[in-house]
């Protein structure tokens, strides 16, 4: 062995093949099987796409860097489902380009945190946490409330979504700035066509108070509110059965 | 810098710069009114900073033939010293983070100023800014020295360091401006990450041709390091970046994997970064500078084999482990953990080598900071993989996982080993590089030594205790059987041990600085060495290569 290692070691192309060898291994044996072995993700039929304004403000999640402090992965622990809900199932974040199920919890998880909480309170608490949780140590998003939000991308976003593999229609494509617009201002003629294209169970609300008006602030409270509410799956026995 | 250039040289680096500054230009054009736009104009602006520094000494004379008589060392040069400019940028953005954590207030009302934007800028500025600079200059020095050959040309290394910052500030920049992947480590847009592929695969090929002239028959064990450093980060990056623009005016991307399966490709290559660019990078300079500096062998051929190789195949298994108990398939999570706490056997060939070689050389540990530098370099690397087998256990995991635990252990790991390898590393090679006795200061050497230390051990200690305290309460049950804590109640232990680390932070942050003070003014005002080093060039071509056994 030592002996082969000494010839090997004179030839720069001969160790450049064994490193590049010996260190792909391991990726491929854990990583291609999770896409080829089907039970790697639960099926659930009932699971639907993020509007455009739930993306939207995943995209400001994003940006923020929520995810360094906060997971969206509750794992298979009693206490976990206890302080958050059912466990984390594959399928809930099969739409999530990419994942954000975080390695850190500064704050608390917020896999199910859709909700939990008034919209109300969600804006007070992004516009200065302290006002509504004294012991906070989360920054205060107090732009949200005062930058507009950007829409005349979404469809692009939409497409990228789709190339990726998310089911988006071409109806959702081409409408993506007018549902945007429509989710948070329910009295508009906008609204009608969300409600059409992403399913009778989605939000419209006016979510930061503020109906004539679209903010970023619209934009982050309807995605937090629709954390873990995009499929049942994990609530139903057949979940727990899996233990 | 130009005047070290050839004509040729001259020529190509700014057809090169005029190419970066048309493509920064469209850029500008394609993203108006988006961050890529703001980066198209930053990369035009510099390339054409480039163009006029070119022109500036584009009529100077050509460097004289008797260049090839010795090293090429002025990239290194300046990698060290903008190496340590952004440990000490980078190192501040961190312990602003820290005190925001136990002082949310202590920032700016604005977007740019926000934790969430400056973390990165403290994570990719330590790990790319700070890391990727020391690992880039010393292996340009160490490459020339293992092999006795000097660089191939004076272009290549310059494209591959400046490309590489170009890299750097448009990701920190990124941040600021909310241009993110959110991929942990990896969050450079896809605009960044193409840019970087170009300017890994020039360090690849600038590596193997420096190998190629090299007039030692084998290749020294530093060098695989560095090859496997390399290597393994352009597979880790290219697969994990891929991604989908929304728009070639957009900086916006989406992932190609989702879920589960990115998830996976997240963590094997998050923790890979871990192994190839803060562990194998960094065991290439120790295996240098180490027995350079004891004056001693390396302890054993064999456990640098064993160890090497090792590591180069463990590694890229253990990723899984930071998913334990998630959606991830059982029996990945089992293979991440067997093979983690596998790694531990490599691991601690590695610094057992390491501590070994210092044998016989004990005395200068304790009379040379430099050296001491290393030796505790290697002890921490010791104790970290020891504690990372350790918490890649399942059970453990459930406890430390997504608490400060694992922040902690990443700084025993970035401050212990990475920082102190690279603080021994370039304070060994500034006094041979610009041809000084000693440095500037011993005596602040010494006090670095002491600050880093120190710093070090406060920052651990007080996240073991936090991360250890969260994990418990947040599983902690009460006589009624419900859970016995908020996770306010956990927040708010928290406070006392986030003061804590944030004065490590400082103290380290200032070990740091006046780390830069002192390369500065050895640079400046030291005297030069009695006798230039006579043995420290390269064999010229016309000579015999040495054989093997020689």
């Amino acid at each position: 062995m030592f002996g082969f290692h000494y010839r090997l070691e004179r030839k720069a192309i001969g160790l450049v093949l064994a490193i590049i060898g010996v260190a792909s291994i391991g990726g491929i044996v854990e990583i291609a099987p999770l896409f080829t072995i089907h039970q790697t993700v639960e099926d659930a039929p009932d699971m639907r796409v993020y509007t455009p304004l739930e993306l939207a403000g995943r995209n400001i999640y994003i940006r923020e860097g929520c995810y360094a402090c906060h997971s969206q992965m509750i794992r298979t622990l009693r206490d976990e489902v206890e302080r958050y809900g059912p466990y984390s199932l594959a399928v809930e974040s099969k739409y999530d380009h990419p994942m954000l199920w975080g390695s850190k919890r500064t704050g608390p998880d917020l896999a199910r945190i859709g909700n939990k909480y008034s919209d109300e309170w969600q804006v007070e608490h992004l516009n200065n946490p302290r006002d509504v949780v004294p012991e906070s140590v989360m920054p205060a998003y107090t732009w949200l409330l005062r930058t507009k939000l950007r829409t005349d991308d979404l469809s692009n976003h939409l497409r990228a979504q789709r190339t990726v593999g998310v089911p988006y229609t071409d109806d959702m494509i081409a409408n993506a700035a007018a549902d945007a617009y429509g989710q948070a201002a329910p009295d508009s003629p906008q609204a009608d066509g969300v409600v059409t294209r992403y399913g009778k169970a989605t939000t419209v609300r006016p979510f930061d108070g503020r109906p004539d008006e679209l903010t970023e602030m619209d934009a982050l409270v309807a995605y937090l509110q629709i954390l873990g509410r995009l499929t049942d799956a994990a609530h139903k026995p057949i979940a727990s059965a899996e233990k | 810098m130009i005047a070290e250039l050839t004509t040729n040289e001259r020529q190509t680096a700014l057809v090169i710069l005029l190419a970066l500054a048309v493509t920064g230009l469209a850029m500008a054009i394609a993203g108006q009114g988006d961050p890529f736009g703001v980066h198209g104009a930053l990369v035009m602006v510099v390339a054409i900073a480039g163009v006029f520094t070119v022109i500036s000494g584009y009529y100077a004379p050509e460097p004289s033939d008797s260049r090839l008589d010795s090293y090429y060392d002025t990239p290194t040069k300046f990698g060290i010293v903008v190496a340590m400019i952004w440990a000490v940028i980078a190192m501040f953005v961190g312990d602003w983070v820290a005190w925001l954590l136990a002082y949310p207030n202590l920032t700016f009302d604005a977007a740019w100023s926000s934790f969430g934007r400056l973390r990165p800028v403290h994570t990719s500025g330590v790990i790319f800014g700070f890391g990727g600079n020391a690992l880039i200059a010393t292996s340009f020095y160490v490459m020339q020295r293992t092999s006795r050959a000097r660089l191939p040309d004076q272009l290549s290394p310059w494209f591959v360091l400046l490309g590489y910052n170009l890299f750097c500030i448009v990701a920190a920049t990124g941040y600021l401006m909310g241009v993110t992947q959110s991929k942990e480590y990896a969050e450079p847009e896809w605009y960044a990450d193409i840019w970087l592929v170009i300017v890994w695969v020039a360090y690849f090929v600038l590596y193997l041709r420096t190998l190629a002239r090299r007039k030692e028959p084998h290749i020294y064990v530093a060098n695989w390091y560095y090859l496997a450093f390399i290597l393994v980060v352009a597979m880790l990056h290219i697969v994990n970046n891929l991604a989908v623009p929304i728009s070639w005016g957009s900086a916006k991307s989406y992932s190609l994997f989702s879920g589960v399966q990115d998830a996976m490709t997240e963590w094997w290559y998050g923790h890979n970064a871990v192994a190839f660019f803060l562990t194998s990078g960094f065991l290439g300079m120790l295996y240098y500078y180490m027995p350079k500096r004891a004056g001693r062998p390396i302890y054993s051929y064999r456990m640098s084999i064993i160890s090497f190789w090792g590591i180069t195949f463990f590694y890229m298994w253990a990723g899984s482990h930071h998913l334990h108990y998630t959606a991830l398939p059982q029996w990945v999570q089992s293979l991440g953990m067997t093979f983690s706490v596998m790694l531990l056997i490599p691991s601690w060939v590695s610094a057992g080598n390491a501590l070994m070689t210092l044998n016989g050389a004990w005395n200068k540990v304790r009379d040379d900071a430099v050296l001491r530098f290393m030796m505790v370099a290697a002890v921490f690397y010791g104790l970290t993989t020891f504690e990372g087998s350790f918490m890649a256990i399942r059970p453990v995991n459930s406890l430390s996982h997504y608490t400060d635990w694992t922040v902690g252990h990443v700084h025993a790991g970035a401050l212990g080993w990475v920082a102190m390898i690279t603080f021994g590393a370039i304070y060994a090679s500034v006094p041979w590089l610009w041809k000084r006795e000693t440095m500037y200061s011993p005596r602040l050497v010494e006090v670095h030594f002491w600050l880093a230390l120190a710093g070090t051990v406060i920052y651990v200690f007080a996240m073991w205790n936090s991360g250890i305290i969260q994990g418990l309460m947040w599983r902690t049950y009460n006589e009624s059987g419900t859970l016995a804590y908020s996770f306010v109640d956990s927040l708010v232990a928290m406070h006392p041990y986030y003061i804590a680390r944030a004065v490590g932070g400082v103290f380290f942050l200032l070990g740091t600085a006046i780390g830069l003070y002192n390369i500065w003014m050895t640079i400046r005002t030291a005297p030069r060495a009695a006798s230039e080093l006579a043995a420290d060039r390269p064999v010229l071509a016309g000579a015999p290569a040495l054989q093997a056994g020689e």
